[in-house]
């Protein structure tokens, strides 16, 4: 096996990784270095759907098929990403709402939702 | 039933939160909640002593065989932290009907409980699980309960400190996840004892390298190891006092688990101390924090902020005792894991109490409360004192152990540093001292009454294990000192 | 280290080309989603995007495989979550202030964790490789065994209900945790809307809107049904509890928001609501600890009935419904509670105009 086919097996092998990468870390930006409290919950979902991509992405196999048992077909994608991830999907809802129910409350006793004013409010001088 | 011990240590409190949302009645929820983590607190005494006597107990979930099902795995080292979690919650909940009185609207209290309870499930699901996926489902538990346990507070500040926590608690996560799908990744399983057998065959892979790396990072957020703490301050400041004491004696505690969990038993001693400068790096995490969040308590006006950033530096003496990464290093970090509930609980019950009868925690206002309030001054008074670690208390037992761990291995100028760090200890007790018995009281406060019994019983409860347990040390070295060997494998 | 490449490398054949552009046309649409997220300032938009980049996820779980994961998502990420978004803006406004906070800070750490990832990627097994240790090791016990020890064809209904059940109670705990947060933190002094005026003129707004409460009309009772045959075919294609507790709860939301929180509210009142969140989680345990009770392990389904295979199929109807029950009720909850707050806080503008 040459170098070159080497590099070519490795990109297509790892393309879809290194895309879910990207997307983690927009979302990962989105909550560190925006200062909009919906907005940082909103980077958080990205962050977090971005995970449950990888995650799902693992267990892809070529060929495969939905993991749904059926006469003649033999090659299986693996159900146990899929269980972890609608586990995980359910946990990302809940602290989005969470997360959102905070946000009204801060909004109600601030009377802002942005980051820089808030600290600005709590620590006068 | 003694069987089934490890799965009812979780499932007690975790059935007993909804059915307190049925039970509506705050005063029979109290009641019912305090029998419930009660319940929970003896079923670990049980589950140590049958793990002391007998070696690890592994159960089944759902029939299935690990790694196929997930398994609780309960050996010395969670069935002590299971013991510490239960114990602090139960003392904790004899003070909340009048620590939330008047901390938290009335309509609440139910509400509270409930979340109270999930977040206890959370922490015990957290200790007892074999399985790494599980683990992250039951941190949820408990970090969701946390957030809305902390916005609870009256304070508005409550509600962003609760919200950047939720940041912060998301985003450590959510690492962990990415370095539990790694893991996972190339082994194929989730089974934390079955990861350790897979492991090392792999060990010299980057994934491997990089899910290690997102773990304890994750871990770390948690833990609120400096520089990582930003979030703990406000939490603790704001958050009404009974959840403070119970977090600050726990949480942080769970985390650390994690992270001797992790690293001892998932990816094993030699990988983690040799793959990442983990030794150097924590060591000097760890006494930076001790330093920096010390100096930052000293000039603290408001006093559960200033023990909040004392407990950032408790953090500290229990990471440089994890990373000398001795047998009798890690007896230290354990036993500081004990010790450090059992002040803390005590100090911020006690807190809670001045909060009860004073309205406020501010430096200013413990003027003359030692003759104001003396039974719950003395109790603040012997809690520092075990924070600065005196003799016969249970604050010098721990620090005894890191010093002789810190010695053995001949690492004279940290031990040099260790014991300068406890002298700023000193200094931001002594100004709560100062103000209390050598001030006189503020001339507008009028006629202020010492706490009621049910706040001052379960402090002097602390208190005097506090004290006892400096004194008679058998039991938490013996357990300690068993846990720290099993875990590096020797004298099993 | 070239061991865990078993796979050989990757040719582009025919018949998987298509699959490889369809896999490159969602990728390439989430990355630009992301972007744009970050560039725009209007909340409005952004969250709409953010629902969008939930439903092409979806998409692309369905191409690698994941019908449940994607109806999931498709519920959770382009429904739910941005139906709470956009009733959180309406309380706390729609657009973002240009400020950033520290953005060369968080442009390094995001930098530093980012490659960290891509370090971690370059021994990964290849994508779509059979001998990846996945595929390998646990999941094929669940492959092959799961019709002989649980007897249902849809293995990830089998190991979330009966392999893994224990992390479903964990999930359903989570979604209760968070019912109950919402409601102690949005909680509304119920006095205060004994008001029937400010009703009706909630309702009046309601009113207006004919062929959209007609269309609704005919649409709920489908979308009952739906939820439904989702929540009792989950063992035999893609569905469960958490999805059809979604769609439900949808249901009852969309009457809501077109006939008023108020007649919604009469029609399933919030008592009941928070009484079933405790019930999904209720039944679930108990389902659990009569297992216990009958000899077996907690949630060992195998004792529920005197053949291990009905006993399993027992078990996991009922945790399936302990979970469509909690989480439909706490759906709901979490809707009242937001759009409770909503109308209170108009009533107290309302109040202060007048």
């Amino acid at each position: 096996m040459d170098a070159g086919n080497d590099w070519a097996a490795a990109f297509f092998g790892l393309y879809n990784y290194w895309i879910v990468v990207v997307l983690m870390m927009v979302g990962f930006y989105i909550v560190i270095a925006h200062g909009n409290l919906i907005k940082k919950i909103i980077g958080l979902t990205i962050f977090q759907t971005s995970v449950f991509i990888y995650y799902i992405s693992m267990g892809n196999v070529d060929g495969g098929t939905a993991p749904i048992l059926a006469d003649n077909i033999s090659q299986y994608s693996n159900p146990l990403p899929h269980v972890l991830i609608l586990t995980a999907i359910v946990v990302g809802i809940a602290t989005t709402a969470l997360g959102l129910a905070l946000a009204i409350r801060i909004k109600e006793s601030y009377g802002t939702i942005e980051e820089e004013i808030i600290q600005g409010m709590d620590n006068p001088g | 039933m003694i069987a089934h011990l490890p799965i009812l240590q979780v499932i007690v409190p975790l059935i007993a939160a909804p059915l307190c949302l049925i039970l509506r009645r705050a005063h029979l929820v109290w009641l019912f909640a305090l029998f419930a983590s009660g319940i929970a607190f003896l079923t670990s005494i049980l589950l140590l002593q049958q793990v002391m006597d007998t070696g690890t107990i592994v159960y089944e979930l759902g029939g299935w065989e690990a790694p196929w099902g997930i398994e609780y795995r309960i050996d010395k080292l969670n069935a002590f932290l299971l013991l510490i979690i239960t114990m602090i919650s139960t003392v904790v909940l004899m003070a909340a009907k009048k620590g939330i009185e008047k901390e938290i609207s009335s309509e609440k209290h139910t509400l509270f409980y409930v979340l109270y309870l999930l977040s206890l499930t959370g922490m015990l699901g957290i200790v007892a699980t074999g399985d790494a996926f599980n683990v992250f489902v039951f941190l949820e538990i408990s970090s969701l309960s946390a957030y809305a346990l902390i916005a609870l507070g009256n304070d508005r500040r409550a509600l962003w400190a609760a919200y950047q926590y939720l940041i912060m608690g998301t985003i450590g996560a959510t690492f962990i996840l990415i370095g539990i799908g790694m893991m996972y990744q190339m082994t194929g399983t989730l089974n934390m004892e079955d990861l350790s057998r897979r492991l090392p065959e792999i060990s010299q892979t980057r994934t491997v390298f990089a899910a290690f790396a997102f773990v304890i990072v994750g871990i770390c957020l948690k833990l609120a190891l400096f520089p990582l703490h930003l979030w703990l301050p406000n939490a603790y400041s704001y958050a009404p006092s009974i959840v403070t004491a119970f977090f600050a004696a726990t949480a942080t505690k769970v985390a650390i688990y994690l992270l001797i969990r992790f690293t001892f038993s998932v990816f094993g001693l030699t990988f983690s101390f040799t793959t990442l400068p983990l030794q150097t790096l924590f060591i000097v995490l760890g006494l930076l924090g001790i330093f920096v969040a010390s100096t930052t308590a000293i000039y603290q006006q408001n006093v559960k902020r200033l023990f909040a950033y004392s407990s950032i530096a408790q953090i500290g003496y229990m990471i440089v005792g994890f990373s000398i990464s001795s047998v009798t290093g890690l007896t230290a970090t354990l036993l500081h894991v004990f010790n450090h509930a059992l002040m803390k609980s005590a100090l911020f019950l006690a807190l809670g109490a001045v909060m009860y009868r004073v309205g406020s925690v501010d430096l200013k206002h413990f003027h003359g409360l030692g003759r104001q309030m003396p039974l719950t001054m003395a109790a603040i008074v012997v809690g520092g004192l075990s924070l600065i670690g005196v003799p016969l208390t249970v604050g010098f037992v721990s620090k005894w152990y890191l010093l002789l761990a810190l010695i053995e291995q001949g690492w004279w100028p940290v031990a040099v540093l260790v014991l300068l760090g406890s002298l700023l200890a000193i200094i931001y007790v002594w100004r709560i001292v100062e103000a209390a018995y050598f001030k006189p009281p503020l001339a507008n406060t009028g006629d202020i009454k010492e706490a009621p019994l049910q706040y001052l019983i379960p402090i002097w409860i602390l208190i005097l294990a506090n004290i006892y347990f400096g004194i008679d040390t058998r039991l938490t070295v013996s357990v300690a000192q068993a846990a720290s060997q099993s875990l590096f494998g020797v004298g099993l | 280290m070239d061991s865990l490449r078993f796979c050989n490398p990757k040719t582009i054949k025919e018949d998987n080309a298509i699959e490889l552009l369809i896999d490159i046309v969602l990728l390439s649409f989430l990355v630009c989603i992301a972007f744009a997220i970050v560039r725009m300032k209007d909340l409005f938009a952004v969250i709409m995007l953010a629902g969008m980049y939930g439903l092409l996820s979806a998409s692309f779980f369905v191409t690698m495989d994941a019908v449940d994961v994607a109806f999931t998502e498709a519920s959770v990420g382009a429904g739910i979550s941005t139906l709470l978004m956009l009733t959180t803006i309406s309380m706390t406004g729609r657009y973002e202030n240009t400020t950033r906070h520290r953005p060369m800070l968080a442009l390094v750490v995001v930098f530093v964790t980012g490659s960290l990832l891509i370090y971690g990627t370059l021994d990964m097994p290849y994508f779509g490789s059979a001998q990846a240790p996945i595929q390998l090791h646990v999941a094929p016990h669940y492959i092959n065994n799961s019709m002989s020890e649980i007897g249902i064809p849809n293995i990830v209904t089998s190991a979330l209900a009966s392999y893994r059940g224990f992390d479903t109670f964990g999930e359903v705990v989570v979604i209760f945790t968070a019912g109950v947060a919402v409601w102690a933190l949005l909680m509304v002094n119920v006095q205060r809307r004994k008001n029937t005026e400010i009703d009706d003129a909630n309702n009046s707004t309601h009113e207006q809107h004919f062929i959209v409460r007609f269309v609704a009309k005919m649409l709920i009772p489908f979308i009952l049904l739906f939820a439904l045959y989702v929540q009792f075919h989950g063992d035999y294609g893609p569905g469960g509890g958490f999805q059809a507790g979604v769609i439900f709860a949808a249901a009852i939301i969309l009457y809501s928001m077109v006939f008023g929180l108020n007649t919604a509210r009469r029609v399933i009142s919030q008592p009941i609501v928070q009484l079933l969140t405790a019930a999904g989680v209720l039944l679930y345990g108990s389902v659990g600890i009569v297992s216990l009770l009958s000899g077996g392990n907690f949630l060992d389904y195998n004792v529920l009935s005197a053949d291990p295979i009905a006993g399993q199929h027992l078990g996991i109807l009922l945790i399936e419904l302990g979970v469509g029950c909690t989480v439909a009720s706490v759906m709901i909850l979490i809707y009242f509670n937001f759009s409770g707050r909503k109308n209170d806080r108009e009533l107290e503008e309302h109040k202060e105009t007048t």
